[in-house]
């Protein structure tokens, strides 16, 4: 062996995620957690509705996460979580960071209301959304976050998903709520940044975070954190904040956009797809890209009327 | 670490009355020793390590230890995913099939 030189992590040490837990290999938002704990610390209280991470952290009464978990249910992770703020601030604990932390099901779809509710309060927690882009606890149905073209049990091959994947990221800047960041797995640093900077700021935060699910995408555990690159570097999910609603800032843009079909090709759930639907999808990925690209011009920059 | 880890064990109720009144946690599941669902292994060569790091960073089950400036695969947790393989960047470390 050679001479020990100092490691030089690009994360802190600490873990506030233990082995022992329940996901599945590989499973991405495994990752999303461990990565989100580290930049937030000992002083955090975790809101879960039902969801994998539900079971993940493991069954009463063991817990894998070295921070409180309120399991709570489904359709009330922000409620819950806007309750939990005010009950520590009423005990005098104003340092608390509260999260609520649901998947894609428990945020676009069931758990709308309460996330929106909480958002035009300017309630003061930040909402985790980990987007496996499905209902995957329950068995691999589609959600309003199921990109178009692919299966689930739901969407059968023959009757695969037909419709966009929402754009929950415009719809929580519309509440104009003072930050919003999307992010990925495959990016942790960038990740760990952005949730450091979100500590520090009061009101509503939301994260959008894009972590891959091989027992859902039936894809191979090895392949999360490249397809979680992938997505960033196709521009399917590309990573960026906005501060207030209006100022986008774009955290990555890929050297070269890579196609679509690259990413595509690496995941069971898309197999059935034909170029024409490929097509489809990379027209899609270039409007949405355009549009973000504008959106990120400083006012400065932007071609006047 | 590795000791806080062994120290884990399972939380047994004889009775009701032993249950907390509310369904709080009371230990880690670190008991839950996940290496048993390996079937392919992650051996690190550690003649070609850089000590980037990697590995330890996008290990899903935090089974990746770093002792003496060098990841350390924690063979009674780690799953087998192959994630930590599939990224680092020196290409050393291998999955070999497990053998019971
Ligand atoms: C009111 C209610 N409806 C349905 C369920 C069943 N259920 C539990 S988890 C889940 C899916 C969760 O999907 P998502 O939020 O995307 O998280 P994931 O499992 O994908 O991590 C469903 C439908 C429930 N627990 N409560
Ligand atoms: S089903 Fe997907 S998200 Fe859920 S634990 Fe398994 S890999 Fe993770
Ligand atoms: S194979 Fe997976 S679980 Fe095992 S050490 Fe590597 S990344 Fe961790
Ligand atoms: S990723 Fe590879 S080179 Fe980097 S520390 Fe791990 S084993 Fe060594
Ligand atoms: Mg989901």
């Amino acid at each position: 062996m050679k001479k020990p030189r100092t490691m030089k992590l690009s994360l802190p040490l600490e873990e506030y995620m233990n082995p022992g837990h329940l996901a599945c290999q590989g499973c991405g938002a495994t990752l999303a957690m461990r990565y989100v704990l580290k930049a937030l610390g000992q002083r955090t209280v975790l809101c879960i509705p039902a969801c994998c991470w539900s079971v993940i952290d493991g069954p009463f009464p063991y817990s894998s996460l070295d921070v409180p978990v309120f399991h709570c249910a489904f359709e009330t992770a922000a409620a819950s979580a806007s309750g939990v703020k005010a009950g520590l601030e009423m005990a005098g604990d104003k340092e608390t960071t509260v999260v609520a932390w649901a998947g894609d099901g428990g945020t676009f779809d069931i758990g709308l209301q309460a996330l929106s509710g909480a958002a035009e309060r300017n309630d003061n927690i930040i909402y985790v959304c980990y987007d496996n882009e499905a209902y995957m606890n329950t068995g691999i149905q589609r959600s309003s976050a199921t990109p178009y073209g692919a299966w689930t049990t739901t969407t059968p091959v023959k009757h695969f998903k037909d419709q966009p994947k929402k754009d929950i990221v415009a719809i929580m800047a519309a509440h104009r709520i003072p930050y919003i960041a999307t992010a990925s797995v495959a990016y942790p640093e960038d990740l760990f940044k952005k949730m450091k900077k979100a500590k520090d700021i009061k009101g509503t935060r939301f994260f959008h975070i894009f972590a891959p699910c091989p027992s859902g995408w039936k894809s191979r555990p090895e392949d999360t954190i490249k397809l979680a690159r992938l997505a960033v570097q196709t521009c399917y999910f590309p990573l960026y904040e906005i501060e207030w609603g209006e100022k986008y800032i774009l955290n990555i843009k890929p050297r070269e956009k890579k196609p679509i079909v690259d990413y595509l090709r690496l995941q069971g759930r898309f197999n059935h797809l034909t170029e024409k639907e490929i097509n489809l999808i990379q027209e899609e990925i270039d409007r949405n890209w355009h549009r973000l690209l504008r959106l990120c011009l400083q006012p400065e920059e932007k071609p006047t009327a | 670490m590795k000791e806080k880890r062994r120290k884990a064990q399972k939380i047994i109720f004889n009775s009701e009355k032993e249950m907390p009144i509310a369904p709080m946690s009371l230990g880690s599941m670190t008991f839950n020793l996940t290496g048993a669902w390996r079937n392919i292994r992650p051996v690190i060569d550690l003649d070609n390590c850089l000590q980037c790091g990697i590995c330890w960073k996008f290990c899903p089950d935090t089974a990746i230890l770093i002792e003496n400036e060098y990841p350390v695969i924690d063979y009674d947790y780690c799953k087998g995913c192959g994630l930590c393989a599939e990224e680092c960047p020196a290409k050393c470390i291998t999955m070999e099939e497990e053998i019971r």
